[in-house]
């Protein structure tokens, strides 16, 4: 399994984590071992295998339609990086 | 036999009145205070902690719940109200939580107190304890070697008897590796069985909290209080509770036990080999028939796993985005920037290289060849349990390939650290409960078992394991200085 340094920073930016060109470096080689490990699985015979997302076979329980959350605003956003007048602070997005 | 140390021998003391519950933290206070350099704890609040036990002797002995005055530590993982809850990450540095967990509240109503918050690799990425924020943890037994993890904090806390019980969590091993490494039992419940809400999400198709104690009938006493349905996860099963108290003592003659050849096929250590194998003949001596069982694709469980576990990690740890909590960098230039930094700056390099796999494998190309084909091996290995089932009751494996190695050991090499997890991963992938209990030692380092049930068999693994625990004394041997 060959990965570049390319494909490192672009993985990293759809992750949204700044990597520094030493970071990208040494990831480079942990991805390539991990998923050279990983080629022991896509060995497997799986032909007509469905892919199981969930070990339970489980039903979505329905619940009645009503409130069931009161309004924690205050103490939510009490640890909150930035906060104003009940909302959420981040860099101007719209110039 | 000597029982001092664990759950029921303080439950008999505090009944008989014998001690306090405000002496017996006062004490665990202290045993946390000397054992520091293990660095077991992230957070504990010595003066709340009081309070809370002279609370609880304050109650009349018919209103006392099943837990009444029983210090128990958190894995700090657990959302405990207006408490610092970090997952052990420089993220969760400053955070408090604005509720408590399903499995917290329980513990409270049963009277439990709660001591503190444990040490964990972060965000419980890790089988050794050396990925926190907070330094790494080291093993009571000796203290250049790790405890193991994801749980470190809890399982050294509980083994350098700072506390008889502590609550982990399990998403590959995390609670039952721990145990092995440090001369615990330990208790991966059923995927459902325990509710996941106000627990720090890793990979929630995997994740489950049990509990970490000396022993089989102390674990007992714990999942009675924590297993059960709660609506808040939509995951948890409405399945009953068991009375698994009640179960500890049903007879073990006539049991199907399992044994898996093709997984011992890994690589073991040769003491572990030989652990397994004398637990195998207690168990024939008690009165159970061995069985050989296939589970050929188990041993693709670490690449599977090593698929799915980073998957859905990148999926759930993009809510930390330094916007609504959390680590947030300085002086952001725009909102990417805000983005990019407060992640790099906020996650430790363990965290960074799941998410870069799990965005990797999730990525246009890929999916169907890793993520996909990872789920069918996993629909594959839950199907040979289910078919192994059919014909044995418990299946007997290791749950480690060897004893607690040293510290710094495995830390540049990912895929030594991932392989260590061999044995832990194949119930996770499967759903089913799994438990490690002490079986031997190797160089004064203990060894653990493991076994495995099926779906909502937790009375039944307690029971064979209670009965190993009164035929051995594996259980009772403690690190040098450790009380009995």
């Amino acid at each position: 399994m060959s990965i570049d340094a390319e494909q490192v920073r672009r993985i990293a930016h759809l992750a949204r984590i700044g990597l520094d060109a030493d970071e990208a470096d040494r990831y480079i080689g942990d991805l390539e071992s991990i998923l050279g490990m990983v080629e022991r699985m896509r060995a497997v015979p799986t032909d007509g295998v469905a892919p199981l997302p969930h070990p339970i076979d489980l039903q979505q329980r329905l619940r009645p339609d009503v409130v069931t959350e009161a309004d924690q605003r205050d103490l939510f956003q009490a640890d909150a990086p930035a906060v104003a007048e009940g909302f959420y602070l981040v860099p101007r997005v719209v110039e | 036999m000597s029982a001092d140390s664990t759950l029921a021998g303080w439950a008999a003391r505090l009944g008989s009145g014998e001690i306090s519950c405000r002496e017996l933290a006062a004490d665990c206070l202290a045993r946390i205070e000397q054992g520091a350099h293990l660095n077991a704890f992230v957070s504990v609040d010595s003066q709340r902690v009081l309070d809370v036990a002279a609370e609880r002797d304050a109650i009349p002995r018919a209103e006392r719940g099943p837990l009444h005055g029983l210090p128990i530590a958190i894995k700090d993982i657990f959302c405990q109200a207006h408490t610092r809850t970090t997952a052990g990450s420089r993220m969760l540095e400053q955070w408090r939580a604005p509720y408590s967990a399903h499995v917290i509240e329980r513990l409270e109503a049963a009277g439990a107190v709660l001591l503190g918050k444990t040490n964990m690799d972060e965000f419980a990425m890790g089988s050794s304890g050396e990925n926190s924020h907070f330094g790494a943890t080291r093993n009571p037994w000796d203290d250049s070697r790790v405890p193991g993890g994801s749980s470190s904090g809890s399982a050294a806390a509980v083994a350098a008897g700072m506390v008889p019980a502590a609550l982990g969590t399990d998403t590959g091993g995390s609670i039952r590796q721990p145990a092995a490494f440090c001369g615990l039992t330990g208790l991966k419940p059923t995927y459902g069985r325990v509710s996941r809400w106000g627990m720090i999400a890793f990979a929630s198709s995997l994740d489950q909290a049990g509990p970490m104690a000396w022993t089989a009938e102390d674990l007992a006493m714990l999942l009675g209080v924590i297993a059960g349905c709660d609506t808040r996860d939509s995951t948890s099963v409405d399945a009953p509770v068991d009375d698994y108290s009640k179960a500890l003592s049903a007879p073990v003659s006539g049991r199907r036990i399992g044994i898996p050849s093709a997984l011992l096929g890994a690589d073991v250590a040769e003491p572990v080999r030989v652990a397994v194998d004398e637990a195998r003949q207690t168990f024939e001596r008690l009165g159970a028939s061995i069985h050989e069982v296939a589970l050929p694709t188990a041993l693709a469980g670490v690449p599977a796993y090593y698929v799915l576990a980073p998957a859905e990690a990148s999926t759930n740890l993009a809510r930390f985005d330094g916007v609504r909590f959390g680590h947030r960098c300085s002086e952001p230039r725009n909102l990417t920037d805000l983005y990019l930094r407060s992640r790099a700056e906020g996650f430790g390099s363990e965290v960074k290289r799941r998410i870069l796999t799990g965005t990797y494998v999730l990525s246009v190309g890929y999916y169907e060849a890793y993520y996909l084909q990872a789920q069918r091996v996993r629909r594959l290995i839950r199907d040979e349990f289910l078919a192994a089932f059919g014909q044995v009751d418990v299946i007997l494996a290791p749950t480690t390939p060897g004893p607690a190695f040293a510290l710094g050991e495995k830390v540049d090499d990912p895929v030594a650290m991932y392989q260590q997890d061999v044995f832990t991963i194949p119930a996770n992938l499967a759903g089913i409960p799994a438990l490690s209990m002490p079986a031997g030692m190797t160089g004064g380092l203990p060894l653990g078992v493991q076994l495995l049930g099926p779906h909502f068999g937790e009375a039944t693994l307690l029971n064979l394991a209670h009965a190993f625990q009164q035929a051995t004394d594996h259980h009772l041997e403690r690190p040098s200085g450790v009380r009995e």
